[in-house]
């Protein structure tokens, strides 16, 4: 199960953040301590650290991290695939997706997250069925 | 992409972005805040629109790190707003800024509740949305019966079951009484049959959960799993959509896989075979690629089926595939797929007898010990930690040892801990174990736990001949110039209590030793004065004759911390000053320490205690709970004199440990070892028995190194009463008030569980840990594991059978840190079988195996069973008992198939009466055909389906072996009435008269439901039942055994 997913610049800048919920003092240094965590790894190294009793896999676009902290049983090639898969869908959605876009429109970035992941499990798999559901939402709007 | 709708916002963004540095940035957010708080005050004038930009606003000022204390309740209530856009800020950042146990949340129950029920599927997916994100259990009460509909229903999108689903899960995780187990095996059984694929995936993952629960309720859905995952292996019918780089969903795949894990076998053939060829598939047809993506997502299914493979112990031949993978995989230079083969053998090890197999790439994992990646280490010790036995326990301590010199201090404390009690279980010496504590401390003395100091001493207390080797070593250490102050400590003890046999060595004297020590005394801390004023209480009354002089100096500075500020120092100071001052008295007073009473390791249950934090509990946990341990565990127990037994000569197994596969297959070495002498010193004057405990011993573990076995001794009074009759108890059933069962005249009725139990003393006897009956009952089916354990011996065997021969090797393990000596197992034998023990060595040394192969010919059948009888002696006490053999029947026959001509062509020849015998068998244990047919499985008997036309039978085939009958072949029938489970025609046909009748009687045991205590041998009637009847009517039991035999 997800415990939480983190977005961070290599400074360390929070772009967005999903908890299974945790309090609020912890959330500010879970994510600072994931950044230390994460930032200094050699591109040569596995995309899985221990961290606390979890696990997190990242991977690295551009200068941006995404985390995402697991339980220790679970499978972490799963779950690295899923966070290319997550970066495909916005890369889809912001056609060729940059720091900024993220930045600006960060309350985009987590209606998406919305339809992928819910509960800490991946709701949805299929890139269309997600883009089409944004569609609809914007609609909406 | 435009930038957002809302100018406010965008323009709040970049001037944070602007900032140049955090005290700006921090005035800007300042700044924000202020305004946000003061428009929010005067609530009235505040737009929707407005309102929503400030909500966003604060997630975002929140998501740079700063606190946002306020405004919550206008974020909760946007929820409540009647239009999407507005609710929709609502949702989404309520779920972001609060926490499950805000009372806000409360406030909003009822609106969300409206959302979901009501008609806009818009808002319900908003809903859902939340309350799987942050759901308490509030939320859990009051709207599980509502999502539950909608994940049901048939008029709902996609887009809202799928919510649903996942949402449940939330609320199933946050109240697990919120699914009702009766109804929902049905449901899910429905909603495993979703097209959806994106319904399919979150239904799959509240399938795993709820089954992880309990496996027992959804057995239903397991074949439609195995469907889901054929389907999606040979990528029938999967919407492109669906497909990730080529491959079908990989993450359904692995989740579904996941959920097979949860059920503790597959017993539907059809299933089962579907399922193996599905993995096989994977396994085989996984190759690597260029894209690094679709490597990684055929990767996580293979890594997935693994697992899966390794949980259903599959055939050899499957398992040895994966063993074979994992080992190319630890040996790549992917740092991934190296990471995962580590830690996948550490898994395996877990679950499977491979450990032979993964030692041969031990020096790869070594390797990987050294690797950069801290994550790969990590695995690297975790492997090699769970890997080790004795064979090679001294290699990988002392790569652990020296990989302490430069490891970063992240690892060290779990580092030290591991090799301390690798040290600890493993240890081939005593000695050796106690040179790799010292060197631990010495090394990483800051994470070493007292846990780890206070074992040692432990040890070398309770064994005499440790003494002063530990005192030399101690010794050694205090000469080094930097010392850390855990090695203080245990120096100063050893040498405080064992100093005294130094005494003629050169820098031995107790002067000399008391100078050594009280060099330290000025820059330790509180807790290592109290040691040290101990010590030199201990100097003072083993200095003979008394030194004035030194006297002195001790006197004084008990006198000095007399007035320390530490109250604890001060009133051993005192006590101690006053003491010495007493003469004779010291020295009874402080005489040498007593052996400790044995006790389970602080430090095993310091490493079983880690804790682990996962949303279903782990696949691999539950199974390896449920295998029992058969390792070597220290669990001392040390006779209360304490001496260590003479050595005698022994008859050990050595077993290289690189070469184990060969020695495996060519059964044991025998090697006498002469009597070494080890360590005699004698040159200080103590007498100190000297033991051989320098032979290699062989430590095979048939399965898995778990917990410790409890060494807790119940003394019920039924318990005490089974003491009595222990020895009579072997073949123990009772009869008196029996009613004998149905004709059933079984010699091999099974054993209650008190086989063994001293003959001396009662208050001193030794119960078996395991359950004897059960274990034994496991070993008929299967060909290693533990026959017994007490809290000194364990017994484990292994076995191989080769048509009417077999070949068992006894593994005989002594758990204490002292020997068992006066072993002798005597092998009572049936008349059907030649049994032939090689010797057994008179003493097991401390935490040592031996092993004794035993050959076995099978002459004709019969159902009779071999006993084995086994004494040894451990401290005063004489441990005596038998325990019955599982050289069953079943193990001399060989599954055969054959074609419906073939089998019909036998059937008819076979008319002739007795060869050919048939009986209604009543009483039987209700079970469908496919349990009946797995049972008949494990007894060796080929299932052939489809061979009768009516589908309640069940035909069976199977070839027999013994000196007598050779190979022949048997041919058996089970006619079942739907109607009555209990009743069947059961016909058995050989071409030996003997062999049908006996293994008719034994299929029918096998089938008929009684509880196992009741079965009545004939021979053995006039026993009593165990517990309930009086001792007075026992006879003779050497007797009663004969009779049985």
């Amino acid at each position: 199960m997800i415990r939480f997913i983190l977005l961070q610049n290599r400074q360390g800048k929070t772009r967005l953040a999903y908890y299974v919920p945790l309090e609020d003092s912890e959330k500010h240094k879970v994510e600072y301590e994931v950044h230390r965590l994460v930032v200094n790894r050699d591109p040569k190294f596995t995309n899985f650290v221990e961290f606390r009793t979890h696990k997190v896999i990242y991977r690295r676009y551009a200068g941006l991290f995404f985390s995402i902290c697991v339980d220790i049983t679970d499978n972490e090639l799963a779950y690295l695939e899923c966070i290319h898969l997550f970066v495909e869908i916005l890369d889809h959605f912001f056609s060729n997706v940059c720091e900024l876009d993220l930045v600006f429109n960060f309350h985009k970035v987590y209606l998406i997250l919305d339809e992928f992941i819910l509960a800490g499990e991946l709701q949805e798999t299929s890139k269309k069925a997600i883009i089409e559901r944004m569609g609809e939402l914007e609609k909406l709007e | 992409m435009a930038l957002s709708g809302m100018r406010g916002l965008s323009v709040f963004i970049s001037d944070v972005r602007n900032c140049h540095n955090k005290e700006q940035e921090r005035l800007r957010v300042d700044k924000e805040l202020g305004n946000i708080r003061t428009r929010f005050k005067n609530e009235k004038g505040l737009s929707p629109y407005e309102k929503k930009k400030y909500v966003w606003k604060m997630l975002y000022i929140y998501m740079l790190g700063y606190d946002v204390d306020f405004g919550h309740m206008e974020t909760v209530s946007l929820i409540s707003a009647p239009k999407y856009p507005e609710k929709q800020v609502g949702y989404i950042v309520t779920s972001c800024l609060l926490n499950e146990n805000n009372d806000f949340l409360r406030m909003v129950i009822n609106t969300v509740r409206n959302d979901i029920i009501g008609r806009n599927e818009t808002f319900q997916c908003l809903a859902l949305t939340m309350v799987g994100n942050i759901g308490g259990k509030e939320f859990s009460e009051s709207l599980a019966p509502d999502v539950q509909k909608l994940l049901i229903s048939s008029s709902c999108r996609p887009v809202v079951r799928k919510k649903a689903a996942l949402c449940l899960l939330r609320l199933y995780r946050k109240n697990p009484d919120v699914v009702n187990i009766d109804g929902w095996a049905d449901r899910m059984a429905q909603l495993l049959d979703e097209r959806d694929l994106g319904v399919l995936t979150s239904v799959m993952s509240l399938f795993v959960s709820l089954v992880s629960n309990n496996s027992e309720a959804y057995w239903n859905c397991l074949p439609k799993c195995v469907r889901i995952l054929e389907r999606l292996a040979r990528n029938q019918d999967i919407p492109q959509e669906y497909t990730y780089y080529g491959i079908p969903s990989p993450w359904l795949q692995v989740k579904t896989m996941r959920a097979l894990q949860y059920f503790p076998t597959i017993e539907d053939p059809n299933a089962r075979r579907a399922l193996f060829e599905v993995l096989q598939r994977i396994l085989m047809g996984t190759d690597v690629v260029k894209n690094v993506n679709k490597n990684n997502a055929s990767h996580a299914v293979l890594f997935e089926a693994l697992a899966l493979v390794m949980h259903l112990d599959a055939e050899k031949e499957m398992m040895s595939q994966c063993v074979a993978l994992l080992g190319k995989f630890i040996a790549v230079r992917e740092p991934n797929i190296r990471y995962l083969g580590l830690e996948n053998m550490t898994r395996m090890l877990l679950v499977t007898d491979v450990q032979d197999i993964i030692r041969r790439h031990q020096a790869q994992i070594i390797t990987s010990l050294k690797d950069p990646d801290i994550s790969i280490r990590r695995r690297a010790l975790d492997l090699l930690y769970g890997m080790c036995d004795v064979t090679n326990a001294k290699e990988i301590v002392e790569e652990l040892l020296q990989y302490l010199d430069t490891a970063e201090f992240a690892m060290r404390e779990e580092l030290s801990l591991k090799a301390a009690i690798l040290a600890e279980k493993f240890a081939p010496q005593l000695l050796w174990y106690v040179d790799v504590i010292l060197q631990l401390i010495d090394k990483a003395g800051d994470f070493v736990s007292d846990d780890i100091w206070y074992r040692v001493v432990q040890f070398v207390t309770n064994n005499e001949d440790l003494q002063s080797y530990a005192a030399a070593k101690a010794r050694e250490y205090l000469d080094k110039p930097a010392l850390h102050e855990t090695m203080v400590k245990v120096s100063a003890y050893l040498l405080g209590e064992y100093g005294h046999l130094l005494a003629r060595r050169p820098g031995c004297s107790p002067k000399e030793l008391f100078a050594i020590i009280n060099d330290k005394l000025p820059t330790v801390s509180t807790s290592t004065v109290a040691i040290l004023l101990s010590t030199y209480a201990k100097i003072l009354i083993h200095t003979q004759p008394p030194d004035v002089g030194l006297q002195q100096q001790i006197l004084t500075i008990f006198k000095k911390y007399e007035s320390y500020i530490d109250v604890e120092i001060q009133q051993r100071a005192v006590e101690y000053f006053e003491l010495s001052r007493k003469g004779p008295a010291l020295a009874d007073v402080l005489a040498e320490m007593p052996k400790f009473p044995e006790r389970e390791s602080a430090l095993l249950k310091k490493a079983e205690d880690a804790e682990i934090d996962t949303a279903e509990q782990s696949a691999i946990k539950l199974r390896s709970q449920q295998q029992t341990s058969s390792a070597l565990v220290v669990a001392d127990h040390s006779p209360a004199n304490g001496s260590a037994p003479p050595a005698n000569h022994l008859t050990l197994v050595k077993m290289p440990s690189q070469i184990v596969s060969d020695t495996q297959e060519s059964g044991v070495i025998h090697e006498e070892v002469p009597n070494p002498p080890v360590e005699a010193p004698k040159e200080n004057g103590t007498p100190v028995e000297v033991e051989s405990r320098d032979t290699n011993i062989t430590g095979i573990n048939n399965e898995v190194k778990t917990e410790p076995p409890s060494t807790s001794h119940s003394t019920s009074p039924a318990d005490l009463l089974a003491d009595l009759l222990g020895p009579l108890a072997i073949e123990g059933p009772p009869a008196v008030e029996q009613n004998p069962t149905q004709g059933l005249n079984s010699n091999q009725s099974p054993v209650g569980d008190l086989a063994l139990a001293t003959l001396d003393d009662q208050s001193n006897s030794v119960q078996p840990i395991v359950n004897v009956e059960e274990k034994f009952h496991i070993l008929c089916t299967k060909d290693s594991g533990v026959l017994y354990e007490d809290p000194h011996i364990q017994i484990g065997m292994k076995a191989e059978w080769r048509a009417h021969h077999g070949r068992l090797v006894l593994f005989l393990g002594n758990k204490n840190t002292s020997a068992l000596t006066s072993v002798r197992v005597l092998i009572l034998p049936p008349s059907h079988l030649k049994m032939e023990l090689s010797s057994v060595p008179d003493t097991i040394p401390p935490r040592a195996q031996v092993q004794v192969p035993l050959e076995v010919a099978n002459l004709r059948a019969s159902r009779d069973v071999a006993v084995l009888d086994l004494s040894y002696t451990f401290g005063t006490s004489l441990v005596d008992g038998k325990l019955r053999l599982p050289v069953v029947l079943n193990k001399f026959l060989q599954p055969i198939t054959l074609t419906p001509e073939e089998f019909f062509l036998q059937w008819k020849a076979l008319t002739v009466h007795l060869l050919k015998v048939q009986e209604v068998v009543k009483g039987v244990k209700p079970m469908p055909l496919s349990e009946m047919a797995n049972l008949f499985m494990s007894l060796h008997l080929a299932v052939a389906p489809g061979l009768d036309n009516n589908p309640n039978n069940l035909v069976a085939c199977t070839t027999f072996f013994s000196e007598a009958t050779r190979a022949m072949l048997c041919l058996i029938r089970l006619e079942t009435d739907p109607q009555d489970r209990t009743q069947l025609r059961l016909t058995v046909a050989s071409g030996d008269q003997h062999l049908t009748f006996e293994l008719k009687e034994f299929v029918k045991e096998h089938l008929i439901d009684i509880p196992r205590t009741q079965a009545a041998p004939p021979m053995a009637m006039v026993q009593p039942q165990l517990l309930t009847a009086a001792p007075a009517t026992y006879n003779d039991p050497g007797a009663m055994l004969a009779g049985l035999l």
